[in-house]
């Protein structure tokens, strides 16, 4: 193959036109902003209102909010791992349903029917002032349910 | 039948743009109906309905979350013949690709797609690619449930991809939800880029076939093949399919209705949730294959292989033959039978009987929903295509030919379990 100069400067030229045509095309389509945001928190309100073993829906938030019976909380995304639905609360096992392809969740979020692969994803928890905070912007991607993940008050 | 040019008088205007389309004259054999169906044709008439039809919507659509919904209420309820200009879009949007789909198995079983054909092969399926990513991105527009969700589901799957799917995903979202950017990234994309690119790539089809020498036909003694003139023998047919063909959208988008469900709730899910129903195979794949198969390796191989299909080693063709031969004709109707009612059985076991997530849970689901039954599915076709092989000595045409008639097969027949025979929560309704 010949290879000579001019035909090197040439597809230098294209390499580097379609990389900035790419970087172009990304910036103007993607809208998520690369700026560091001011963090929005959710508040769910006051620790005490929450009993033990009961898991507390926050539609607008759109978690789940589990405090377990040692009293440590947990958010969890409302969707589901497989293909984005929303899962509803299974009240006789205490765990999550997905409507959509039947995959089924247990009280921490594990799977217990495929096809979702990986628990449902949760979200930070602060607590201020008594209060429960929830990072909504961040949902944090997991392989299994570990104690590290709840927050107690 | 055939007549000719009448005189020797300057063709008209009209002729002579007809002249560019095609040549003055043609073989007589590729104006017998059942050699190209017109699909072709019918797909760049269903092309330019679309673009007019689209053009008018355009008038009373508002590509944003607030009023999406209500612009397409307004259409059909208040704008004079609204419904049925958005019905003939609908219909339209909807014959298009099945028509792209029976136009490529129409090139690929008629032996069209080999040696300067080629290239047009791979345009061909660059063009089947976009009919689908337009028909995709208007499926969002409406901004009802059904949209929503489809595009939801659609998107996450997209994310199953390692390293770049959510990056993509994003990139095509606008975000990581599906929201306003998202409809505005459709929006353009469905009534701008992708109708401009669609023109060029039309442009490049018709001149490849064109230079290509037409409709491919089976060779014959060159002084037996009688040629006749485009206009009118060629011209008149076309124009008979057309009227057909309008006649027949006009008749239906008259009495069927696009369907518009209430506006889309991003916190309730329908039950179940649907993919757009080209997609439906994707999305049963998917229920039963570990995503890293199910939604990277396969579609992966399944593309290099689409695209590699004029480039096999070849030693035998019979270029513009059905099936090549009679051999490929009985394992083309063969195979198809074959592999739909094994996909069909495999289907109904794994959802009734075959639980290999339960019963190999402790070796991962890589290995359990995985590769268990991609082998359970390849290794009994591998055997099927053994045994063509050596008993009645297929060759490499034959045998390419049945894998691409499984892999067809096999997805159209997912594609309808998945659209028919799936109820509430995705659980099979038999």
């Amino acid at each position: 193959m010949s290879f000579d100069r001019r035909k090197f400067i040439k597809r230098l030229i294209i390499a580097a036109a379609a990389i900035e045509g790419f970087f172009l095309i990304k910036g103007g389509v993607s809208k998520v902003s690369h700026i560091e945001k001011k963090k929005e928190l959710f508040n769910a309100g006051n620790v005490n209102t929450f009993h033990s073993n009961k898991t507390y829906p926050f539609v607008t938030g759109q978690f789940f909010l589990r405090r377990f019976k040692d009293g440590g909380f947990l958010a969890m995304s409302v969707k589901c791992t497989h293909l984005g639905c929303i899962v509803d609360s299974n009240l006789k096992t205490g765990g999550y349903n997905c409507p959509c392809h039947r995959s089924q969740f247990n009280q921490f979020g594990e799977v217990l029917a495929a096809p979702a692969t990986r628990p449902l994803d949760y979200f930070p928890i602060t607590i201020e002032n008594g209060e429960l905070l929830i990072d909504t912007s961040a949902p944090v991607k997991r392989k299994s349910f570990d104690k590290s993940q709840l927050t107690y008050a | 039948m055939t007549k000719n040019n009448s005189g020797n008088r300057l063709p008209s205007s009209i002729e002579k743009f007809i002249l560019h389309l095609h040549p003055p004259k043609i073989d007589k054999r590729a104006l017998k109906f059942t050699r190209t169906f017109g699909l072709g044709g019918i797909n760049a008439l269903l092309f330019v309905i679309l673009c007019f039809t689209g053009l008018v919507l355009r008038f009373s659509y508002v590509p944003t979350v607030q009023h999406a919904y209500d612009s397409i209420v307004a259409l059909q309820s208040d704008t004079v013949f609204g419904q049925f200009i958005r019905n003939l879009h609908h219909i339209s949007a909807k014959l298009m690709v099945i028509v792209s789909f029976l136009h490529l198995i129409r090139t690929y079983y008629s032996q069209a797609i080999y040696k300067k054909r080629a290239e047009n092969w791979i345009y061909g399926l660059i063009m089947m690619f976009m009919v689908i990513v337009s028909s995709f991105t208007g499926y969002l527009l409406p901004w009802d449930q059904l949209a929503y969700w489809a595009v939801t589901v659609i998107t996450q799957i997209i994310e199953y991809v390692p390293y770049i799917g959510h990056p993509i995903a994003n990139l095509v979202r606008g975000g990581e939800t599906v929201d306003g950017n998202t409809l505005l990234n459709f929006y353009n994309l469905h009534t701008g880029i992708v109708p401009i690119v669609f023109i060029f790539l039309m442009s490049m089809h018709f001149w490849l076939v064109r230079k290509a020498g037409g409709v491919a036909l089976p060779e014959i003694d060159k002084s037996k093949a009688e040629r006749v003139f485009v206009i009118p023998n060629l011209l008149w047919l076309e124009i008979m399919v057309a009227a057909l063909l309008i006649a027949g959208l006009f008749v239906f988008s008259t009495f069927y209705h696009a369907p518009l469900l209430e506006q889309a709730n991003p916190l309730n899910s329908p039950n179940p949730s649907k993919a757009p129903w080209y997609f439906l195979g994707a999305q049963e794949l998917l229920l039963h294959l570990h995503p890293f198969f199910s939604a990277v390796l396969l579609p992966l191989a399944v593309g290099i292989f689409f695209f590699y299909l004029p480039y096999f080693k070849y030693s035998n063709l019979n270029t513009g033959v059905w099936f090549n031969s009679a051999l490929g004709k009985r394992m083309t109707i063969h195979s198809a039978i074959f592999s739909f009612v094994f996909t069909f059985v495999l289907t109904y076991l794994l959802e009734h009987f075959l639980h290999f997530d339960l019963w190999f849970a402790s070796l991962g689901s890589w290995f359990a929903t995985g590769l268990v039954p991609f082998l359970i599915y390849t290794i009994p076709f591998i055997a099927y295509l053994w045994y063509w092989k050596t008993k009645h000595g297929a060759k490499t045409e034959e045998i390419v030919m049945t894998i691409t008639t499984i892999l067809m097969s096999s997805y159209i027949c997912m594609m309808l379990i998945s659209l028919l025979l799936r109820g509430k929560g995705m659980l099979m309704i038999i």
